[in-house]
């Protein structure tokens, strides 16, 4: 029976594995889970099936939508993996898990060779000289993999033609799972915990944006990647604009609480990424940095990283490292801002002046393109505003804005899920923290649990954006970790076989549930003359400037230069409260609108753990991304330990407690020697 | 930070149920207007919801008339320029025009295969229960494993 708006037609599916996402990590997964499933079918006679479920269409989801101009996560042979998880420790003030990067340091050029033989163009240097993607060939280059030199533009980074990079890696995970194991359009709102044990995880459940459907699967195992969280504080441009978010606007948080209601623990969420970017379009700034050296000044030409480098040293040890953390380079950005020396440029005409002075003629005529392919492959906005201000970057200085804060795991952040890390490396396997008494006791001891990837809910893994306290994955890296899950997930599911799920919720609850704004509508909409003014609910659109409005001036948001105290979280507190109740109240007056109340749903509980974790952090410790003023100083001593959550649906409350963190490499080579 | 849809270029894909630029939206912005109730041009797609518009060009790339471009927001961006790609099978071609009416243009290459050329698993090892679990240095498929130097684990 076909379904109605009013009345959607249910869909019920059962699968060995659910992928959620369509973005990096899930096509990771999507492209390494078949294999296993062939092994375990011909080696064990068990046959698995998967069906991925993306709410957009593959080839052009995920942050990796627009396309990128860099790798950014990219070991070669002459690198260590230490050296990676070192960097991505101290990026992070010292508190991610060794564990968790030095296994994706180790595993993720693979990733990248894979691309680059599924047709990615990657630059080279031949001889001395820069080739793009296409052109190295022809020069006597090679591939990656055979030893060929990339373009690096910093130590980890490596320069693309990346315009097509979703296209090409959607087209590799599509092929592998084939078309009838995916389901595309298809948001899933909520995950289903099984009946006979509510730490496990047996179904999940979502909606179809184009017809009336509900879709209710059922499974032993789950991949939830479903992105980081865009848009829950206000942003700097709130007309047309707010939709140039830095990180895509649809990462809504979906990762982060649909874990969190089915009870897995987050870890890290007081951590943001508060990118410092071009203004107002968000391009990206590595290439300028790293590649073309550009420096970045206040409105006097002042270097504000050398002006204010004392400033560094309030913050050992991770003020001395070679490399400063991204959070202490904002810091030292914000004080030229407070103090009135503001705009912030990035010196461009300065940068290209020089390199022209040392370059070859054909590189150089390669330059302009180069800076331009830069925003070109990834950020097409910023080239929007350079043609309408005219800006020539050759010519005129662009500024740089610190932007809104954004919740992420793959990128410079590390919020995100609790998940079991490798058993090779060194890590902890028992709790020795002083406050260890507190961790609620059905939760896992120390940094591996059997099953690489998988969370403290059994059966549920995650990936990219979703595995918090490590960072710095990126592109590569993220689709390395939905490999990785991929695999755990096939011997989860055999070591389960015999396992059949149970939700612990009626499908008809759970229809009335995801539709229930639908149903909201229909039953007031003809009570008011205006459809948006109406006292029996509340429009998507309007609960997140609420959302935005509560987080931007009370949780550190930009509107108060990223100051926050105890105070005012707990006047957030109290609103988050208020607004999550009208949640239940959001309307919906078609499915394009049924998609927004879920998204902003996501974001509410996901805002609600951001500033549950910083009021629990008494210190500030990314100084630059937000700042206890009633704790301002980073407090080594109580609070080099990760801060770890639980969340109980039933009661709708959080409880939050230390785990301790451990070094498995040694930290001290990244810092300056006799600086302190 | 939307785009737009012209109504002189754009033939709503030929009557299917479904544009490409609905198809592709990330963001689930792109609408048909079957009878026109909504932009008064039936059997036309248009952006819905314009300040969701992360600008990110995947209808205007995949828009087979070339009937989409982006009006760069006009909260922020003074009027005049433009921003237009042509994208083929391996290049992407640019055009650029400023404000003031400087124009550029640039083409990228895009991708070193033909589309739908990828061999997923062709020449590639096997995966063996036996390593199940391993991560990936079990299968190492490319070549791109990097086993570190073991002193440097120092709780091993």
């Amino acid at each position: 029976m076909a379904g109605t708006f009013g009345n959607p037609e249910v869909v019920q599916e059962e699968v060995d594995i659910l992928l959620i996402g369509g973005g990096m990590a899930a096509c990771g997964a999507a492209y390494e889970i078949m294999p296993w499933i062939q092994a375990a079918k011909e080696e064990t006679g068990i046959d698995i099936t998967v069906k991925l479920v993306d709410k957009a269409a593959m080839d052009r989801s995920g942050a990796v939508a627009q396309g990128l101009s860099a790798i950014n996560t990219y070991i070669g042979p002459h690198q260590d993996p230490a050296d990676y998880a070192r960097m991505v420790s101290n990026d992070l003030m010292g508190i991610t898990r060794d564990d968790l990067a030095y296994d994706l340091g180790r595993n993720v050029d693979d990733s990248v060779h894979l691309f680059e033989e599924w047709g990615l163009p990657i630059w080279k240097t031949v001889n001395g000289e820069r080739f793009d993607g296409a052109t190295w060939p022809k020069e006597g280059g090679k591939l990656l993999k055979d030893g060929g030199d990339p373009v690096r533009s910093g130590k980890w980074q490596i320069m693309i033609n990346g315009e097509s990079y979703k296209w090409i890696v959607a087209e590799a995970a599509k092929k592998a799972l084939g078309s009838d194991n995916i389901q595309e359009r298809v948001f899933i709102v909520k995950l289903v915990n099984d009946a006979n044990d509510k730490n496990r995880v047996a179904g999940a459940v979502g909606f179809s944006t184009r017809e009336d459907k509900v879709y209710v699967y059922k499974f032993k195992a789950c991949l939830l990647a479903a992105g980081g969280c865009v848009n829950i504080f206000r942003p700097r441009s709130v007309g047309e604009g707010q939709g140039r978010a830095w990180y895509p606007v649809w990462n809504a948080g979906s990762t982060y609480t649909m874990a969190a209601e089915a009870g897995a623990e987050l870890t890290m969420m007081e951590n943001r990424f508060v990118p410092a970017r071009f203004k107002d379009g968000y391009g990206p700034v590595g290439a300028w940095f790293l590649l073309f050296k550009a420096q970045a000044t206040n409105a006097y030409g002042e270097v504000y990283m050398q002006k204010n480098k004392e400033m560094l040293n309030d913050y050992p040890p991770y003020g001395q490292a070679a490399v400063p953390a991204s959070c202490l380079r904002n810091h030292l950005m914000l004080k030229e801002m407070k103090e009135g020396r503001g705009p912030i440029y990035m010196d461009t005409v300065t940068a290209l002046a020089k390199l022209r002075e040392t370059l070859s003629p054909r590189e150089v005529k390669h330059l302009e393109a180069e800076a331009w392919e830069d925003f070109l492959d990834m950020c097409v906005g910023q080239c929007g505003i350079w043609v309408g201000e005219n800006v020539e970057p050759e010519k005129k200085n662009s500024e740089l804005m610190p932007t809104e804060p954004y919740l992420l795991g793959s990128h410079s952040g590390c919020c995100g899920i609790w998940a079991s890390g490798p058993e090779d490396v060194g890590a902890p396997t028992t709790e020795e923290h002083a406050d260890k008494d507190k961790i609620p006791a059905h939760l896992p001891q120390g940094w591996n649990w059997g099953y690489r990837g998988m969370t403290t809910v059994r059966g549920l893994f995650t990936a990219g954006d979703g595995v918090g306290a490590s960072g710095h994955k990126f592109s590569s890296g993220s689709h390395t970790e939905g490999r990785m899950a991929a695999q755990s997930m096939v011997k989860f599911v055999i070591d389960n076989k015999d396992w059949t799920p149970t939700l612990d919720t009626s499908v008809d609850e759970l229809v009335a549930e995801i539709y229930q704004p639908v149903r909201t509508y229909l039953e007031h909409k003809d009570y008011t003359t205006a459809i948006d003014v109406n006292p029996h609910y509340i429009t998507p659109r309007m609960l997140q400037f609420r959302l935005q409005k509560i987080m931007d001036e009370y949780v550190a948001g930009v509107a108060t230069y990223y100051n926050t105290n105890g105070h005012m979280l707990a006047v957030a507190e109290e609103k988050l409260g208020m607004l999550k109740e009208d949640a239940m109240k959001m309307r919906a007056k078609d499915l394009h609108e049924l998609l927004r109340a879920w998204e902003n749903y996501h974001r509410i509980l996901t805002a609600e753990a951001h500033m549950k974790h910083i009021q629990f952090r008494e210190e500030s410790r990314y100084p630059g991304f937000y700042y206890r003023t009633d704790y301002n100083f980073v407090d080594e001593q109580n609070w080099k330990c990760f801060v770890n959550s639980i969340y109980d649906k039933n009661t709708k409350t959080w409880t939050v407690f230390k785990r301790a963190h451990k070094d498995l490499v040694d930290k001290s080579k990244l810092f300056k020697p006799a600086a302190h | 930070m939307p785009t737009f849809v012209r109504t002189d270029k754009c033939d709503g894909c030929k009557g299917g149920d479904r544009t490409a630029c609905m198809y592709i939206c990330p963001h689930d912005l792109m609408k048909l207007d079957v009878d026109g109730s909504a932009t008064g041009h039936a059997m036309k797609a248009y952006n819905q919801e314009p300040d969701q518009c992360w600008e990110c060009y995947s209808c205007v790339k995949i828009c087979p008339q070339n009937a989409i471009e982006a009006r760069h927001y006009a909260d922020v961006v003074p009027l005049g320029g433009s921003v237009q790609p042509l994208r083929g099978q391996d290049s992407i071609m640019w055009s650029i025009k400023f404000r003031n009416g400087t124009m550029k243009r640039f083409k990228f290459p895009i991708r070193t295969t033909p589309e739908g050329s990828i061999d997923c698993y062709g020449g590639k090892p096997k995966a063996v229960m036996a390593n199940i679990g391993k991560a990936l240095l079990t299968r190492d498929v490319m070549g791109g494993y990097r086993a570190g130097n073991p002193a440097e684990l120092i709780c091993k």
